[in-house]
């Protein structure tokens, strides 16, 4: 076999292995939010399982903030592109009302507890919908400027004492959190606050409480918005997620303290597209993903408490900082003395009309 | 004579008429023209009046009820809404079987989220039902479907659905132009002011757009003046200059403009240095209206500069020479000469900075706070949050008329035709 031979063989070798490990790793496309928590995925979830199935590629997609429109756009044009999306629970809920995300069987897809449980039980009233597989609880806080108030912060009706904390304020714009907020410091009790904003009276209550503070409101619309405020003192007080607030306090080390009282919890999991391409994979992927280890490792990178209840006593400390993470966990005793469960029921119902309302009043 | 020529016709070389080959040669070219835009004109049927079409008909499009509630939207028919009456046995045995078929198919959600968009609840309603109609297996149905929920024994349930049932809709028109249909009743009533969003929104994007438009006139027309008039050397590198933001990234122009403007800001701690304020006093300039008009007259300014610069560039210096020479002003020269000389391109720049201001939505998001943003931001809440498209293209529809509506005003008035784009 002369040179010339030889080459061109071992050049159609190299193209055809080539070929074939390309068409063995499997793809996947994972949707979730993108910044720090995606990253904290991929070093608790992705990274691990891929040393592990070598053939997977998992590709991260930063766009879970409007998966339920696409998601509906790609069903129609029928070409689902994701495998795998991280959704809160009102839209894993109303995705699997619509038939758009797989319903999975939890005991059998998924890992038992390290203490033996079942995932039904391990997960416990996390699992909102029977599509839904909850990952972490996060909640909606506030975050304040020590350096900037005369006296710490206590309560969450000190967002609304103008004379006592004066200064701007961040909250979101909108309704949701910030009606409930409003209700709670005029003085509805916290288990009515639905049945009172329920009501065309109650949602004036809330705006006019709102109005006491109007004029010095930073509104945002983005997450990282108020952490950014907060740290350039254009504010004294915002709303954000927690785990912006924890970056922001341990890792950035800004004056800022965290005000918990009355923070409202959501939480956030995986939905798996129904019209998906790998679902025999994507649910090997879940299994190992879900289970008690990876999701109390997902706490070292980000302050999210993992949704198993056998993964809370092995939250161990941050993977950088070194810092016990379990006191940064919106559902520490200490931190949770005071808390809303986000109502989901409701604002499916009234958040078209709500929203209306609230825009109305920004508009004044 | 006349006649002579009709019958001896004109024949080429080759013995065809003349007529019939001057045809063949003319249809030949047609036929390479055409194909010659014919990608261009793929590419924006696919691209451009496809996506409008579909916007169009999203706007008005009501066929679900009709597809999920076919039967029970047909015996509706037939009840009277006013009459104080449920409706008949026939419309909840209807109603029950289709919600039934919904919950299987995943559909009844759907529905629910529709008519939620007419009336605050029919989301949970329909959900609920779709828990428990399984349930409701004999007649008398009415009864079973009341006690499955208590709001299928109010006759409001029941209007809101009749009277959303046929196949186009205009309630998100009406929702659009801040209206409401009051379903007790049928009558159309328009909001309180207190209530209203969307005229306030179009009319305040209208307005801002104007402002942002006029000061980009106002600051690029000096600059263009110059660049035309200094050497080609220097206005190439000042040219630059101006381009230089378009080759930086939207969001990176925006936020330095939050570095800036903000309380706590370059430019406040600038004012309080030289005792211009004081520590009370600074000034809001951002997460507000004036944030939304300065960093847009940045972002938009390039778009002026560019089409004036251009045809100043074409002017002749000795026009303005020559009004001197004969005794004019130099300020009357520069008035009744060079400046009626520059309108192509102040029309072109004028309406190139409005029509990208006025659907502009990621930068009013972001600094305009609640007094600075547009009507194209509750489009994209419609559209990405609240999934409520039909709303969103109705918005986006009269949006696209008012548009519309500004260029043809704008071409009675200074005429189409007279526009330099560069």
């Amino acid at each position: 076999m002369n040179y010339f031979m030889r080459t061109i063989i071992s050049i159609t070798a190299f193209v055809v292995v080539g070929m074939v490990s390309q068409a063995m790793a499997t793809e996947l496309v994972v949707v979730s939010w993108g910044g720090a928590y995606t990253a904290s995925q991929q070093n608790a979830y992705h990274q691990p399982y891929m040393d592990r199935t070598p053939g997977v590629k998992i590709v991260n997609d930063d766009s879970a903030g409007s998966a339920v429109a696409k998601l509906r756009a790609m069903k129609q044009a029928g070409n689902t592109t994701w495998d795998l999306v991280d959704a809160v629970a009102s839209d894993a809920m109303m995705l699997c009302d619509e038939g758009l995300v797989d319903e999975i069987d939890h005991n059998s897809a998924l890992a038992n507890g390290a203490d033996g449980s079942s995932a039904t039980e391990d997960f416990g009233d996390f699992i909102v919908s029977p599509c839904f597989i909850p990952q972490i609880v996060y909640s909606t806080t506030f975050g304040y400027r020590k350096d900037k108030v005369s006296r710490p912060m206590k309560s969450v009706c000190d967002v609304f004492d103008l004379k006592s904390f004066p200064g701007k304020r961040s909250l979101e714009k909108k309704p949701i959190n910030n009606m409930e907020w409003a209700l709670i410091c005029d003085g509805v009790s916290p288990s009515k606050v639905y049945d009172v904003l329920g009501t065309d009276a109650g949602v004036r209550q809330a705006l006019a409480k709102l109005d006491t503070i109007k004029s010095s409101v930073v509104w945002w619309t983005a997450g990282a918005q108020t952490p950014q405020l907060l740290a350039d003192g254009e504010v004294v007080v915002g709303s954000t997620y927690n785990g912006r607030l924890f970056a922001l306090i341990e890792e950035q080390k800004q004056p800022v303290a965290m005000l918990w009282d009355w923070q409202v919890f959501d939480l956030d999991g995986w939905v798996v597209p129904s019209e998906g391409k790998n679902k025999a994979e994507v649910m090997k992927y879940l299994r190992f993903a879900t289970d008690t280890q990876r999701l109390a490792d997902q706490a070292k990178f980000i302050s999210y408490g993992p949704t198993r209840a056998s993964s809370a006593p092995m939250v161990g400390k941050h993977a950088k900082l070194g810092i016990a993470m379990a006191p940064h966990m919106p559902t520490d005793p200490n931190n949770a003395k005071t808390t809303l469960l986000f109502n989901y029921e409701f604002w499916a119902d009234n958040r078209d009309d709500l929203d209306a309302k609230f825009n109305a009043w920004l508009l004044k | 004579m006349q006649k002579n020529q009709e019958n001896i016709p004109l024949v080429t070389a080759d013995g065809t008429p003349l007529k019939i080959s001057l045809a063949r040669a003319q249809r030949r070219s047609k036929i390479i023209a055409f194909l010659m835009v014919f990608p261009l004109l793929l590419f924006i049927t696919i691209a451009f009046i496809g996506p409008i079409a579909d916007m169009l008909m999203l706007s008005v499009e009501n066929s679900i009820v009709k597809k999920i509630l076919p039967k029970s939207a047909e015996a509706l028919q037939k009840w009277d809404e006013y009459s104080g009456q449920l409706p008949d046995e026939e419309v909840f045995a209807a109603i029950v079987e289709e919600i039934k078929q919904a919950k299987a198919s995943k559909q009844h959600t759907k529905i629910g989220s529709r008519f939620n968009y007419e009336s605050s609840g029919f989301s949970s309603l329909f959900r609920k039902t779709g828990r428990k109609v399984k349930k409701i297996k004999s007649p008398p149905f009415k009864d079973g479907l009341i006690k499955a929920d208590k709001r299928w024994g109010e006759i409001y349930t029941w209007q809101v659905i009749k009277q959303n049932s046929s196949n186009y809709t205009d309630g998100y028109y009406l929702a659009a132009l801040d209206f409401k249909r009051e379903f007790s009743s049928g009558n159309i009533k328009s909001l309180e002011s207190k209530d209203s969003i969307y005229l306030k929104l179009f009319f305040r994007t209208i307005l801002l757009s104007t402002l942002i438009t006029f000061l980009t006139f106002v600051i690029g027309f000096p600059l263009s003046y110059m660049l035309s008039t200094v050497s080609t050397r220097i206005s190439n590198i000042l040219i630059i200059f101006v381009l230089l933001p378009f080759w930086t990234s939207l969001l990176v122009r925006t936020t330095s403009w939050i570095a800036l403007l903000q309380q706590e800001g370059v430019i406040n701690d600038f004012l309080l240095l030289v005792g211009f304020i004081n520590e009370d006093g600074r000034l809001a300039m951002i997460h507000n209206a004036t944030g939304t008009v300065v960093a847009m007259t940045h972002i938009l300014l390039p778009f002026m500069v560019l089409p004036l610069f251009s045809v100043m560039k074409t002017i002749p210096k000795s026009y303005v020479r020559a009004a001197i020479s004969l005794g004019a002003h130099p300020w009357k020269a520069f008035w009744k000469i060079y400046f009626p000389n520059t309108g192509p391109g102040i029309g072109a720049g004028s309406i190139l900075v409005f029509i990208l201001a006025i659907g502009y939505y990621i930068t009013p998001a972001l600094v305009g706070g609640s007094s600075g943003t547009f009507i194209s931001n509750r489009i994209a809440y419609h559209i990405s949050s609240s999934l409520n498209w039909g709303l969103g293209s109705a918005i986006g529809v009269i949006l696209l008329g008012i548009v519309l509506l500004f260029f043809v005003l704008y071409h009675r008035i200074v005429g189409i035709n007279n526009m330099k784009l560069g």
